[in-house]
């Protein structure tokens, strides 16, 4: 035994265990593809079950499927209990699972865009501007655009911002943690006060209450009516970011070596921002600005299944939804009958999560460059 | 030209000038490598070296003169075509990510491939033997952003071999190799089916490996040809401002620079 085992001394030591690689990765990647799907089942029948109602998970499974015209299990429920989970929960399951995964895709795409692992559209002050755009057309009652105005608006906000903080934030080409920080922060404040104002000196009282609260970011109040626009925004974000994985990857390796393996960064980074502010205000002009998701969710992500864009956004996806709908459910149930502000349950998990990871790139930072 | 076209290809820079402000980075450089050729830059700091390359791979572009890639204007073909002729491996330190080693090395595949394409077996050979050329197959499970900088650095030029160029720019690529691997990687790109031109800060590693040297100062060409004809000690009095003794060393048959401090040792 000893001298079988001294006659091979490398081959158990070679260093596998770490391996993101394409072999263990892609094997990696199928079961946890597979197991987040199972947990958003989960996640999404008991978001249909739990509430003021209780409605059981068999039961919650005979009315959808009833619902979708499938008659396998005869009718023994009330017409009010469908009621809720149809109309009432179905489609708040369903935006909150758009809106995760919507947000978990855009912090991981920004991310790459502006190098730097702290970015998110929260943070940045990208949902602040979406806020913005979308309260003046409240407040001003502009109806350009028909139903549309409000995401239309909010596009645009986002859009100025995120212009706005990739200018201030620039120096010399490159982004630094602080700068990016920073000036998120502060236009998001200033971005914030203007809103307060705008809501503060309207003369429609009522309407700027439910602003308010919807400025905290809530998943309540969608109906079946509302939530195609944010699942098409979703789905073509989705779209589009998984056909240019491959150079969001790119952007990983640094402007100039980007460009000189065939990607015109500046044309790149352009057309995503548009793309990402579009998502971004849709997302926001539907649930409220909600932060912390977008920042989460690509990190958990990574230490699963690595950096490589083709694994991270479908993963992030679907982690983000789960999130979502989970925080919903919480938000709904913490202090039944009073409902909290999703937005105010992921600022709790995802503030404390922002300070370990500023942390941990600091210590990281000095053997790397990354200040 | 076909996507597998593996003829090296000839770089001709003429006369390119490059301003910043005020400043001239380059100044009316005419630098041409042949087919196969390994052209080295070399000169101090700041003298234009890496200016100069970038106009070639093409970050800065010339104020004047122009950078032709087999006689096409490399400033005005698409970024992706001329991605699958000329690779590069540039100072710019990489982001946080966690991507593997091979993860890394797979990026030099990009431009070869169309936007929803996997990695076939090919890519895969094509990756493995970009690792082995630069003794990095043990570290191809690796976290990029773990590796020392030697280590880095030798994966950067796999993923620039992995984009299989047949030009290929390095601005100091023996940065932070020690020695073993200075001689292989250096070795390696001789060996490459590729046009190679490449700063370098050591003079002697210069002399034994390039075909031809381009001495840079000031953003000027001092001097340009065989090592063995340029380097004198005159030139490098005048370039680098110090006092140096050129021989012929009797085994590699190279010039050998020894630098001659001012003060004795005491």
């Amino acid at each position: 035994m000893t001298q079988a085992a001294t006659g091979t001394p490398a081959e158990g030591t070679v260093q596998r265990r770490k391996s993101t690689g394409s072999g263990q990765g892609r094997t990696r990647l199928g079961v946890t593809l597979l197991v987040l799907t199972a947990l958003l089942v989960v996640s999404a029948t008991a978001g249909l079950a739990i509430g003021s109602v209780h409605v059981p998970p068999g039961q919650v499974w005979g009315i959808v499927t009833h619902a979708l015209g499938a008659d396998w299990q005869q009718p023994d429920w009330s017409r009010a209990r469908e009621t809720i989970v149809v109309d009432v929960r179905a489609p708040r399951v369903l935006l909150g699972a758009v809106t995760g995964a919507g947000l978990a895709v855009i912090g991981t795409a920004l991310q790459a865009l502006v190098r730097n692992p702290l970015a998110e559209p929260y943070l940045l002050g990208v949902s602040s501007g979406a806020s913005l755009g979308a309260v003046s057309v409240i407040v001003f009652g502009v109806t350009l655009f028909g139903p549309a105005s409000l995401s239309v608006a909010a596009f645009v906000g986002a859009l100025g911002a995120l212009l706005l903080v990739y200018a201030t934030a620039r120096t010399g080409g490159r982004i630094t943690s602080s700068r990016l920080v920073l000036s998120g922060v502060a236009i998001a404040a200033v971005l914030t006060a203007v809103l307060d104002l705008l809501l503060l000196t309207t003369d429609r009282g009522n309407e700027a209450r439910a602003v308010l609260a919807w400025t905290l970011g809530g998943l309540g109040g969608v109906n079946w009516d509302t939530l195609w626009l944010p699942s098409t925004a979703l789905l073509l974000g989705i779209g589009v970011l998984m056909v240019q994985a491959r150079n969001l990857n790119l952007l990983l390796a640094g402007e100039e070596a980007a460009s000189t393996m065939g990607l015109d960064v500046a044309r790149f980074r352009a057309r995503l921002f548009v793309l990402l502010s579009l998502v971004t205000g849709v997302l926001v002009a539907a649930a409220g600005p909600i932060g912390f998701v977008g920042l989460m969710m690509p990190h958990i992500v990574r230490l699963f299944v690595g950096g490589d864009h083709r694994r991270v956004l479908p993963t992030a996806a679907l982690g983000g939804a789960v999130f979502l709908i989970w925080a919903d459910i919480a938000a709904r149930t913490i202090a039944a009958p009073m409902e909290i502000p999703v937005g105010v349950l992921t600022a709790l998990c995802g503030g404390p999560f922002f300070l370990w990871l500023m942390r941990r790139d600091a210590r990281r930072g000095t053997d790397r460059g990354v200040a | 030209m076909t996507a597998t076209d593996t003829t090296p290809t000839e770089l001709r820079v003429d006369s390119v000038t490059l301003t910043a402000g005020a400043r001239h980075l380059v100044r009316d450089v005419t630098l041409t490598a042949r087919p196969g050729e390994t052209i080295g830059l070399v000169g101090p700091n700041g003298s234009g070296k890496s200016s100069l390359l970038r106009t070639v791979y093409r970050v800065l572009r010339p104020d004047t003169g122009q950078v032709r890639v087999d006689g096409d204007d490399a400033w005005s073909l698409p970024v992706r075509q001329l991605a699958r002729t000329v690779a590069a491996v540039v100072q710019d330190s990489a982001a946080d990510f966690d991507l593997a080693v091979r993860e890394v090395v797979a990026m030099g595949r990009t431009p070869h491939k169309r936007l929803l394409a996997g990695d076939t077996p090919e890519d895969a050979d094509l990756i493995d033997s970009a690792l082995l050329a630069v003794d990095a197959v043990h570290l191809a499970d690796r976290p990029f952003d773990r590796l020392s900088g030697g280590e880095r650095q030798r994966v950067l030029i796999a993923r620039a071999l992995a984009q299989q160029p047949t030009l290929l720019v390095l601005d100091e690529p023996t940065n932070h190799l020690d020695i073993r691997h200075q001689l292989s990687v250096l070795g390696a790109l001789r060996r490459l089916p590729a046009t190679v031109l490449l700063a370098l800060h050591d003079l002697n590693l210069a002399a034994y490996y390039c075909d031809r040297l381009y001495v840079l100062h000031d953003g000027e060409v001092t001097a340009s040809g065989p090592p063995a004809e340029i380097l004198t000690p005159r030139l490098l009095a005048e370039v680098y401002g110090v006092a140096a003794e050129v021989t012929t060393h009797p085994r590699t048959g190279a010039p050998q620079v020894t630098f001659l401090p001012e003060e004795p040792r005491s």
